[in-house]
């Protein structure tokens, strides 16, 4: 069973997101990794600004590749640059590493996405 | 096959050398600034020529191919690629001709060209041929780029779209995007063909067509064509024939007569030219008439693969029309006769009349219990190796978790098809009662299953002197 | 039914699994096609030759052109092939398998194609480089795809007006329906113009620029500020060369170039009328995410021994579908090992001699060329290999001339010139006899 972090919203695409003051923290749920298997490397997004629902990077496996979506409008401000060279560690913990951080657009947003209740419901269909 | 670890870099030695040429002008110095030459000379091999012939021949004894033993590759069509062929390539008066020549000087070639022409629009009812495109794929962008061009053509520039069913090949979408298209998936349907209700809401004027491969993916032979062929038509869209899969309709069906417009043949699949460890393929385009003013397109140098069109030739030749009409129904014949002898063993999604190829989702006992996981089909392909086999086409189609795609073609005997099946039946007994056996085939082939994620994480692209 | 060669199954045979799959004829099997298209005559096909006929059909074909010695270039180089070279090839282990998608079996292929990988980086110093494409007109494509697909949010690409026309052909077929803007950097003096390059800058839109490292007047062009002009307007600079040439000349990397394309060909391969021949391309490790193709990578097998793989595949259309970096499937694998046995034989002294003869030549035929009074030079630029003159006779005289005496040479340009290449298969007594024809 994929394990589901409380106090995060998650997205349909399996992101999750932590707010923290004005900020968003992105990363991929537990879900999301062991779906990809061993994930081999990260693409990272420019500090530019980014649509909900819009790519913003994506992940590769051996024999897979993943788009990334951002669940909320806004600007990158920092990207993980330890993905870049450990790209692993979205497989070892993936709650406790984020892609990219988000200073917020419309917080309004946030509403649109799941709680933890929600989505463990989601991903269990 | 045996394991051998060396690489060309590694047999070098400073002074030795595998070339010979004369010594006129061998030490004459370049005309040139030394501002446009390089500083040092590149690192290459220094080896003997018999360095060089048996370090390739050790390479070669841990590959397999098809002269090696039997290979199902779905999709792939890896039949018997004859002798005959080779030698015809390897005329010294076609290797000798420069590409630019005058057609005056290059009448032979020019014959050769024409006659695959004729010859093939015969065998798939279309009009006439380019030959400028290298493989499939490139085939298909050229077909694709003429699609466009004859919308163009009539100012008709809002078509944008093509349609492509969700189990087509990789390249189909991949060659729509390179060529500037939109796509539009249309999903199968339970018999694992064309869903028509599903087709008909995405016809309208931004269609510039349909790429289809029939049979498809699944080897199911996709029998609304005619239906679909009038649809799509109807909406002043052309119907785009993909010919990865033309085997099992050679001499038996033409694409031409099923109301496709545009075509590719793969001459490396059904026309016995060898696959060369990856190319070089050729994959020639065919028109119906209204679209042979738009072959001209040029999508490569000079006038395609010309030494891999001398091949398919002479294998047209070498079938006449006495034997073209048994080569598709032999390689249906050997599909339909391993998929009945093995689905008591491995799963048959779709139950149907297969052409070429079929697909199977895996093993109906994979040997899963508690604690335990099960056989998947990346272990049924690793574990065929370790019997002198090829694997299948594995995970692909799409449309299923563990597909196992298996196309024997026209060149295997019933004892060769035989064996076979008494292997995969010992394999399936295998994952019933242990499935670990599988897990960690193969056990006797050159390597073991390599760590393909740290190759990917942290990628070794070239050799580098250590010292 | 009488046996074919290449159909094993016997009347005994098929009856045998007719009767095991449950039908009664092989058309029952085609029952799914609605039977107006199923064809039960014959097609209008010739009669079936046997291996003789079609060895005697082949060798009268082969028969009907007269046999030229060829002094011509423009893309596709009359080198000395090496006896090694098609042994190897023509080994069955290597001709008839295909893509090493199963790697415990296809160790061979996937050496080779990391030695090949190897050697391409070498000749141009790139970091990394594909396992091939179908020829250097294709290659240029691709780059030409990849400037637009890393420079995201810019789409116009340059290319020089000296770039081989076959190369423009193919990468203005590839522009158009892929919807890239292309612009021209115009040639002075017979060599791709710097000044030309910094006008079109201009625009702010450009994702980068393909330039010959060896034009299509066979001058040795020369690129210093190109780079730098480039660089500092992020765009990328793509070096079309030709490989064998780099064996001597300042490489990509030397002039800071972030991709270099060109056709593998002159690296032995035969001119076989166009084809097969294999498309090359490497590029800094910047943008190796974004190089089309196979690429193979070393790693080792459960039992820790180096073993090769396909590696980043998430690049390629079986993965990533219409977001691939390229359609590419096939390649011209067999095309690559050809030029791998070649340098192998050849080594860097090797590869210095063929550039040593061939420039040589080249040299003494321009002077040659010039005392007949004939011909005039055109422009005052370095050259290796092969040169243009403008010529003061009647072109089609002159070739009717050559072919007469077996030669093909003075091959016309666009530009209304002709065009000389010579190599090391030629001596100064061929070449001697190549003049007095004229």
């Amino acid at each position: 069973m994929s394990k589901v972090q409380e106090g995060l919203l998650y997205s349909e695409s399996h992101e999750w997101v932590r707010v923290e003051g004005p900020n968003a923290f992105v990363g991929i749920s537990d879900f999301a990794q062991e779906e990809m298997g061993d994930i081999t490397y990260v693409d990272l997004p420019d500090l530019d600004n980014v649509l909900k629902g819009e790519e913003f990077g994506a992940l590769e496996s051996v024999k897979a590749s993943s788009d990334l979506y951002s669940p909320v409008t806004g600007t990158v401000s920092e990207r993980n640059l330890d993905l870049e060279d450990a790209p692993e560690l979205l497989n070892e913990d993936p709650y406790g590493n984020w892609i990219i951080r988000v200073h917020l657009a419309n917080p309004a947003e946030l509403d649109d996405l799941m709680d933890a209740e929600a989505y463990a419901q989601f991903i269990a269909k | 096959m045996r394991y051998y670890d060396k690489l060309v870099f590694e047999l070098s030695k400073p002074g030795r050398s595998g070339f010979s040429l004369s010594q006129e002008w061998a030490d004459a110095p370049l005309d040139l600034d030394p501002a446009l030459l390089r500083v040092e000379a590149p690192v290459l091999p220094e080896v003997s020529e018999v360095d060089v012939v048996r370090h390739y021949t050790n390479l070669s004894q841990m590959n397999f191919g098809v002269d090696t033993g039997f290979y199902p590759l779905g999709s792939c069509t890896m039949k018997y690629n004859p002798k005959i062929n080779e030698e015809i390539a390897a005329l010294p008066a076609f290797l000798g001709l420069h590409p630019l020549q005058d057609p005056e000087t290059v009448k032979g070639a020019r014959t050769v060209l024409d006659w695959t022409d004729r010859l093939l629009a015969e065998i798939t009812g279309m009009k006439h041929f380019t030959f400028k495109p290298c493989a499939g794929a490139h085939g298909e962008l050229t077909g694709l780029m003429i699609l466009r061009e004859y919308h163009l053509s009539r100012g008709d520039e809002g078509r944008t779209k093509v349609i492509v069913p969700d189990s087509a090949h990789g390249t189909n979408p991949a060659s729509a995007a390179v060529c500037g298209l939109e796509i539009v998936e249309v999903k199968s349907n339970a018999a694992g063909l064309v869903d028509v209700e599903e087709l008909k809401p995405l016809l309208g004027p931004d269609i510039a067509g349909i790429m289809m491969t029939n049979p498809n993916t699944l080897g199911l032979f996709e029998k609304d064509i005619k239906e679909i062929a009038a649809l799509v038509h109807g909406c002043g869209g052309l119907l785009y024939y993909d010919g990865a899969n033309m085997n099992p309709l050679l001499g038996a069906v033409r694409p031409g007569d099923m109301g496709f417009d545009i075509m590719h043949l793969n001459l490396h699949k059904t026309f016995s030219t060898p696959h060369g460890g990856g190319g070089p393929g050729s994959g020639p385009v065919g028109v119906a008439e209204h679209l042979v003013p738009f072959l001209g397109v040029s999508t490569s140098g000079f006038h395609g693969n010309f030494g891999v069109i001398l091949r398919a030739l002479a294998y047209i030749l070498m079938l006449g029309k006495q034997n073209v009409h048994l080569a598709g129904r032999l390689a249906t014949l050997n599909a339909n006769y391993i998929k009945e002898c093995l689905r008591d063993a491995y799963k048959l999604p779709i139950d149907s009349v297969c052409k070429h190829e079929f697909v199977f989702d895996g093993l109906i006992d994979d040997g899963a219990c508690e604690g335990k996981a099960g056989a998947t089909t990346l272990d049924v392909a690793k574990r065929l190796l370790d019997f002198g086999y090829h694997a299948p086409t594995i995970y692909f189609p799409l449309l299923f978790h563990q597909a196992l795609m298996i196309e024997p073609t026209e060149t295997e005997s019933k004892e060769t098809l035989d064996d076979f099946i008494a292997v995969m039946h010992k394999i399936a007994e295998e994952a019933a009662a242990d499935p670990n056996i599988l897990h960690a085939a193969p056990h006797n082939a050159p390597i073991s299953r390599p760590d393909e994620t740290t190759a990917a994480r942290n990628p070794i692209l070239k050799w580098e002197n250590e010292n | 039914m009488a046996g074919f060669c290449y159909f094993p199954q016997t009347g005994e045979d098929i009856r045998q699994m007719l009767d095991r799959i449950g039908v009664t004829s092989m058309d029952d099997l085609y029952c799914d096609v609605p039977p107006e298209f199923l064809h039960k005559e014959e097609l209008n096909l010739p009669d079936a030759m046997s291996e003789q006929q079609v060895r005697h059909f082949f060798e009268s074909l082969a028969a009907m052109d007269p046999k030229l010695k060829v002094f011509v270039g423009a893309g596709a180089y009359d080198h000395y092939v090496p006896a090694v070279i098609p042994y190897i090839t023509s080994r069955s282990e290597f001709l008839t398998a295909y893509t090493p998608y199963q790697c415990e079996i296809s160790q061979g292929t996937l050496r080779y194609i990391f030695e090949y990988q190897t050697m391409i980086c070498n000749l141009t110093g790139l970091d990394v480089s594909n396992a091939s494409v179908y020829d250097g007109s294709t290659a240029a494509a691709e780059a030409m795809r990849m400037c637009v697909a890393c420079a995201r949010r810019k789409n116009t690409v340059l290319l020089s007006k000296a770039l081989l026309p076959q190369v423009l052909g193919v990468v203005k077929t590839y522009a158009k329906y892929a919807g890239i803007r292309l612009a021209f950097i115009e040639a002075e003096g017979g060599r791709t113009s710097l000044a030309s390059l910094k006008a079109q800058l201009e625009s702010g839109d450009v994702a980068g620029a393909i330039v010959p490292s060896v034009n299509r007047y066979g001058i040795v062009e020369d690129l210093t500020g190109f780079a730098e002009a480039l660089h500092a307007c992020d765009a990328l600079l793509v070096q079309y060369c030709d490989p064998s040439a780099l064996a001597v000349l300042k490489t990509p990397a030397e002039w800071d170039a972030d991709i270099a394309v060109g056709d593998g060909q002159s690296l032995g391969i035969p001119l076989c009328y166009g084809g097969p021949y294999v498309g090359f391309m490497a590029c800094k490790k910047a943008y190796m995410r974004k190089l089309p193709g196979r690429i193979v990578g070393q790693t080792v097998d459960a039992q820790g021994r180096r073993a090769f793989v396909l590696t980043l595949q998430a690049r390629e259309q079986h993965i990533r579908r219409e977001k691939a970096t390229s359609n590419i499937c096939s390649n011209e694998s067999l095309m690559a090992l050809w030029v791998t046995v070649y340098l192998s034989l050849m080594g860097p002294e090797g590869m210095r001699q063929v550039n040593a003869k061939s420039s040589a030549g080249a040299h003494y035929l321009y002077e040659k060329l010039l005392e007949t009074g004939k011909f005039e030079p055109v422009f005052d630029a370095p050259f290796l290999k092969e040169f243009v003159l403008k010529p003061l006779c009647n072109v089609n005289e002159l070739q009717q001339r050559l072919c007469d005496a077996g030669f093909f040479a003075a091959l016309k340009t666009e530009e209304g010139y002709v065009s000389f290449c010579v190599t090391e298969k030629h001596n100064r007594a061929e070449i001697d006899a190549l003049v007095a024809a004229i």
